[in-house]
């Protein structure tokens, strides 16, 4: 997030595009049920009529997978209106006469053609957010996981920075991250293109410095994507893996795809704290201990760094996961492992990373640090672009987009929209809140389909149906609600006994290679009772 | 531009015989706390509005013939106020008397929840049992809601509210109301239902943090109650999503018992959501692995960390061996904390020389 938690109480008008934040980010939700208490105006943009949605000022029910048209058709209005905030602009970014030029094609009734929400709507959303002295978007994975999961967030960052609405309190463009740390894990240098602190390992000047710190010389050259890895691995060209605390099988789209990719593999190392759908693929199983049990660092969504703790010992024989991949890492006599402590290991991580250079585990369990803390007596960087844009020139770059069809859209035999998602009580794959008693509220995954095509489907509530897509169909149960629109349905991939990742996987967004979970063809017909329901 | 929030002016009173200052728009109850002045309250939730509703908070202010609300009462300067007046005092047990009469003397364990003490403390403090006023009580138990997560024993219910109020004004969703009045009084959810039927109730255990008779309980910490073992709080943060909202780790023993929200959790202010509040028994779950297992032809069998660690460390050498250093790939985790990550990455690089890993944000 560029602003801190505390700003989303203070938004004059909110903008929240494919987030179901009651269910996903529950607690963050309560302060934008606080600020709406206060007056604020919301507008909430996502094909299913959601919580958010409910208390919305303008409901924008648009069509999966065409934020880029309906962004588009407000930066029109917005233009049209004389709304772009000049001074900042002109002080703060680069190339708004080719963006305006470009935004001058797509008025609301073609956005309304692609996306089908109501030209007028789209306008009052465009006045509004244009309008606004405090305006603040919030967004999660319904706007990332498409093929243009790039595109939409640049539609959004070109809608923020032509009306001014970042760098100030109650403004920003805000991604609410996931899962608890997946922050983290990219600061800590889990990604093919950046070291700790997200620096670039293709910049030479840095690769020689981690060549140096770490003692082998490590290629100035982008990593594959785990989607590669595991397109590489089905095709017999990749060996190893290991994988912590992730149950890819489950959780990634194309399910039959990575099993097949994880049974080629010649030695696959699964670190986890039960034994996954996924550690069956596994020729080794290392058991990690458990948040609860760990100490460590988890970084949050609005760069909050915070200290969790063990509070009591690790079931049986788990281990923390720095010390069994520095068990693993001795073995193979690779140096720089000697780490007596999770501090140890943390510290070092600071020592190369600019934007924790001011931290370190003390300053972690103080909770109140978010990063970029350049330096020791840096008092941390709550709100982000407050003077300029992490650019080479420091300003904000208007990007042209133009819309593009998902990767696959609805034909013939395959009439319906699938769009997966998240519910409240669970969590992934469900290997924690399966086990935490949470199936007392959600049991089994249903299919929300609207009433009137339960009946025009010829199906029935609470009965079954068989879903299919080009690569594969599951049995799940019927549970008819008006949350989604006629032709669209929902389901979340929480449960690995209706796995809806059978269907997902079309495409992947060119950039970041982010699968188009949102998105996918579907028919749907009745079906008898699964012969082993849970 | 941003315009930068004006100061509020500073003033000064008198409070038990020393001069104070103060903002516009502070109560004399907040100015009470600041000083550490005990004044005891009941209904008195500083997230919430004030409610002014059981009247313990009273303190006197000079040249007012009554005594006033204090978490009611905004400061005014040169006022003159007694917090601790013996007249205050024993109109503070008067009313605590009558409050504990509506409730039968009980024991009420701590693992309830957060607030769940503050009545027996008042109890304590000004040393009342509970006989003077006998008679009619408030409220009936709700003993058919068997949710395994939050308790009701409406026979402790004082009627304070704080549970209507922080679902209504913290959490925005209004699953409780209020029925009736007076003695007939009873803490209801919508429609007098079951929690678990009431649509609006998301079960993030609020209402259960902020009740300060054990009215409200955390089910499934009171499960403990029997273990016999000091209870312990340790500061951590939720391992569900990432707002990344502060907890305390409640254990007995070796035992984690619950999860309670921390009010001064920079991300979270005291909320958390059903998840964060209940769903943490994964942890010590007999399903948890416990020893390292290694492949046995189809099967996974148990094995000593010195075996299944040489395992591990000989397949990636083969790998890097028979097929080069682009032969592995590293899958870190979202949940982990970063020293996992951390270590991960550091493995690929010193150990191959490649960027060969990601993690899980891309499904
Ligand atoms: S249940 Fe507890 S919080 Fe709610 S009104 Fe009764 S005593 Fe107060
Ligand atoms: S308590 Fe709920 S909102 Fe807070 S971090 Fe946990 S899952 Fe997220
Ligand atoms: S605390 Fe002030 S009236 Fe209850």
């Amino acid at each position: 997030m560029s602003n801190p938690l505390r700003d989303m109480e203070k938004p004059d008008v909110i903008f929240a595009i494919g987030t179901n934040m009651t269910e996903c980010h529950p607690v963050a939700a309560t302060r934008l049920k606080k600020a709406v208490r206060r007056g604020a105006k919301m507008i909430v943009a996502d094909p299913r009529r959601i919580t958010l949605a409910e208390m919305a000022d303008v409901y924008l029910p648009l069509r999966v997978g065409t934020d880029v048209a309906l962004l588009l058709g407000m930066a029109h209005v917005i233009a049209r209106e004389g709304l772009v905030d000049e001074s900042f602009v002109a002080a703060r970014t680069e190339n708004i006469e080719a963006f305006l030029e470009h935004v001058r094609q797509f008025d609301p009734d073609w956005a309304e053609s692609i996306c089908g929400v109501p030209a007028a709507d789209i306008e009052k959303a465009a006045l509004l957010y244009g309008r606004a002295e405090r305006g603040a978007i919030y967004y999660t994975l319904g706007i990332t996981e498409h093929i243009c999961g790039v595109d939409n967030v640049q539609s959004l960052s070109n809608l923020a920075l032509m009306t001014g609405n970042v760098g100030r309190e109650g403004t920003g463009i805000n991604p609410m991250r996931g899962q608890n740390n997946i922050q983290g894990a990219g600061d800590a240098g889990g990604l093919p293109n950046n070291f700790v602190g997200f620096q670039p390992v293709t910049d030479p000047a840095n690769a020689a410095r981690f060549s140096e710190a770490y003692g082998r010389e490590i290629e100035p050259i982008k990593g594959i994507t785990k989607v590669r890895a595991l397109e590489r691995a089905a095709d017999g060209e990749l060996a190893a893996m290991i994988i912590c605390g992730e149950n890819t099988v489950v959780s990634d789209p194309d399910r039959h795809h990575c099993e097949k990719a994880l049974s080629k593999l010649d030695h696959l190392v699964v670190i986890d704290l039960f034994r996954t759908e996924t550690a069956e693929f596994a020729d080794v199983v290392l058991p990690a201990s458990a948040w609860a049990e760990t100490d460590g660092v988890f970084t949050n969504t609005e760069r909050r760094i915070q200290r969790v703790r063990a509070a009591v010992p690790p079931q049986g024989e788990a281990k923390p996961e720095w010390w069994i991949i520095g068990q693993i890492a001795k073995r193979m006599d690779i140096p720089g492992f000697d780490w007596s402590s999770a501090a140890d290991v943390f510290n070092e991580l600071c020592s190369l990373s600019p934007i924790y250079a001011g931290v370190d585990w003390d300053k972690a369990g103080e909770a109140k640090y978010h990063w970029p803390v350049p330096e020791k007596g840096h008092p941390g960087t709550p709100r982000l672009h407050e003077d300029e844009f992490p650019s080479a020139n420091g300003k904000g770059k208007f990007m042209l987009v133009g819309y593009r069809d998902p990767a696959e859209v609805v034909s013939e035999e395959f009439p319906v929209w699938l769009t997966t998602g998240r519910r409240l009580q669970h969590y992934h794959t469900r290997t924690m809140t399966g086990r935490a008693g949470m199936h007392y509220f959600v049991p089994e995954e249903t299919l929300e389909v609207h009433p009137d095509d339960v009946s025009a489907w010829g199906l029935t509530d609470g009965g079954w149906c068989r879903m299919s897509g080009t690569r594969g169909s599951v049995e799940i149960r019927v549970e008819a609600n008006d949350r989604s629109p006629r032709g669209t349905v929902f389901c979340s991939f929480s449960f690995g006994d209706t796995p809806v990742n059978l269907l997902t996987g079309a495409g992947y967004d060119p950039i970041t290679d982010t699968a188009e979970l949102k998105v996918c063809p579907v028919k749907i017909e009745p079906a008898a009772a699964r012969a082993n329901p849970s | 531009m941003n315009k930068p929030i004006e100061e509020p002016a500073v003033h000064t009173l008198t409070m038990d015989g020393q001069e104070v200052t103060f903002h516009d728009g502070e109560t004399l109850y907040e100015i009470s706390r600041r000083r550490g002045a005990e004044v005891p309250t009941l209904c008195y939730d500083d997230r919430l509005d004030p409610f002014g509703g059981c009247r313990l908070c009273v303190v006197q202010i000079e040249g007012m013939r009554n005594p006033v609300a204090s978490c009611t009462t905004m400061a005014t300067p040169d006022m003159v106020v007694h917090t601790r007046t013996d007249a205050i005092e024993r109109h503070r047990k008067t009313l605590v008397e009558m409050v504990v009469s509506e409730n039968p003397a009980a024991n009420i364990d701590t693992l309830r929840g957060s607030a769940s003490q503050e009545l027996t403390q008042l109890r304590t403090r000004y040393g009342v049992d509970g006989t003077r006023f006998a008679g009619k009580t408030s409220g009936t138990s709700k003993k058919d809601d068997t949710n395994p997560f939050i308790f009701r024993d409406y026979d402790q219910c004082i009627s304070c509210y704080r549970c209507v109020r922080v679902c209504a004004e913290q959490e925005g969703d209004y699953a409780i109301s209020v029925m009736n009045r007076g003695f007939a009084t009873q803490i209801t959810t919508e429609f007098d239902l079951r929690l678990e039927d009431s649509a609006a109730c998301t079960f993030c255990g609020q209402c259960v943090q902020t009740c300060p008779t054990g009215a409200l309980g955390d089910a499934k910490a009171m499960r403990a109650e029997t273990i016999d073992a000091p209870l312990k709080a340790t500061r951590s943060v939720c391992p569900y999503c990432g707002v990344g909202c502060s907890v305390d780790l409640m254990s007995k023993g070796d035992k984690l018992v619950g999860i309670r929200p921390a009010r001064d959790g920079g991300a979270n202010e005291g909320a958390l959501c059903v998840k964060g509040q209940f769903a943490f028994d994964f942890v010590q779950h007999p399903e948890r692995l416990r020893t390292p297992l290694v492949r046995d032809g189809d099967t996974l069998r148990e094995a000593t960390w010195d075996e299944a660690l040489d395992r591990a460390a000989a397949g990636f050498e083969k790998a890097r061996r028979e097929h080069g250093t682009h032969s592995t790939y590293a899958v870190a985790s979202g949940r982990a904390p970063h020293e996992s990550t951390y270590a991960l990455q550091k493995f690929i690089r010193a150990g191959f020389g490649t960027n060969w890993i990601d993690n899980c944000s891309r499904a």
